[in-house]
């Protein structure tokens, strides 16, 4: 898949454009942490899901409660 | 041995949804990641951003993260992923070129208008063409890693590359540039 040509090219690329070397120049950490404030973790929809089924399953047979607590 | 203990002990409290472990886990890997991204963007103060992204949406994430697995091969793959999406939305002509300091490796005999030329012309590539080609062509990164930071094979890796290189020819020739 390489012909003579990619490899000028390349070569060409290579002295035109460096490789990045740049490090991290600080710590991200307090970004990250407004980040995380501003966009609280929210509960996944299927969570809320799960929980109204058992709300409506226990309010349709309240005889699984006692059972239930005895499980838990 | 107790280190290694300590690591798995931290990936899986993370996987629960522990911060202390996300912030152990974000103060260990952000100058990685950051890095990773850096080499894509070509660009400091974007990178920085990008860093900020991958990592949320590695706390996001948390749950389906799977203890077993490596953090930093996850972590790398979704930085691509949020540097894909940066290059995808981003319009060439309305971004500075690059802001990293030209290195003393930089051949003097380039002019800086072919370097500006030729960058503008990688920035013109495709975006899942031009990863490969950054990665692959100018940060000389193993084939490996590249296919598993895209979720690709080598071979097509390579065909990214072989693809990105017809381009950049054809642009480059059209600008009068023949290298």
């Amino acid at each position: 898949m390489t012909e003579p040509n990619d490899d000028r090219l390349k070569k060409f690329i290579k002295q035109t454009l460096p490789p990045a070397e740049v490090e991290l120049r600080r710590d991200l950490w307090p970004q990250m942490l407004r980040r995380l404030d501003e966009h609280p973790a929210s509960v996944p929809w299927f969570d809320w899901a799960l929980l109204a089924g058992l709300i409506l399953s226990l309010c349709l047979m309240p005889g699984v409660i006692p059972v239930l607590l005895y499980h838990l | 041995m107790e280190l290694l203990e300590q690591h798995s002990k931290l990936l899986e409290q993370f996987a629960q949804g522990d911060l202390a472990a996300f912030e152990a886990l974000f103060r260990q890997f952000q100058a990685e990641v950051y890095r990773w991204i850096v080499r894509i963007v070509r660009d400091a103060g974007t990178a920085e951003d990008l860093t900020i992204e991958t990592f949320w949406r590695i706390h996001r994430a948390h749950a389906s993260f799977d203890p077993k697995r490596s953090f930093e091969a996850w972590a790398r793959r979704i930085a691509t992923n949020v540097a894909l999406d940066y290059l995808k939305t981003r319009r060439p002509q309305n971004v500075p070129l690059a802001d990293l300091p030209a290195p003393h490796s930089l051949n003097p005999g380039v002019h800086r208008d072919i370097r500006e030329r030729t960058e503008r012309a990688f920035r013109q590539l495709p975006a899942k063409l031009q990863i490969a080609a950054t990665l692959a062509l100018l940060e000389e990164q193993p084939y490996q890693q590249i296919a598993d930071a895209l979720g690709i094979s080598v071979g097509a890796v390579k065909l990214r590359v072989f693809r990105a290189l017809r381009l950049l020819r054809k642009e480059l020739q059209s600008q009068g540039i023949e290298p």
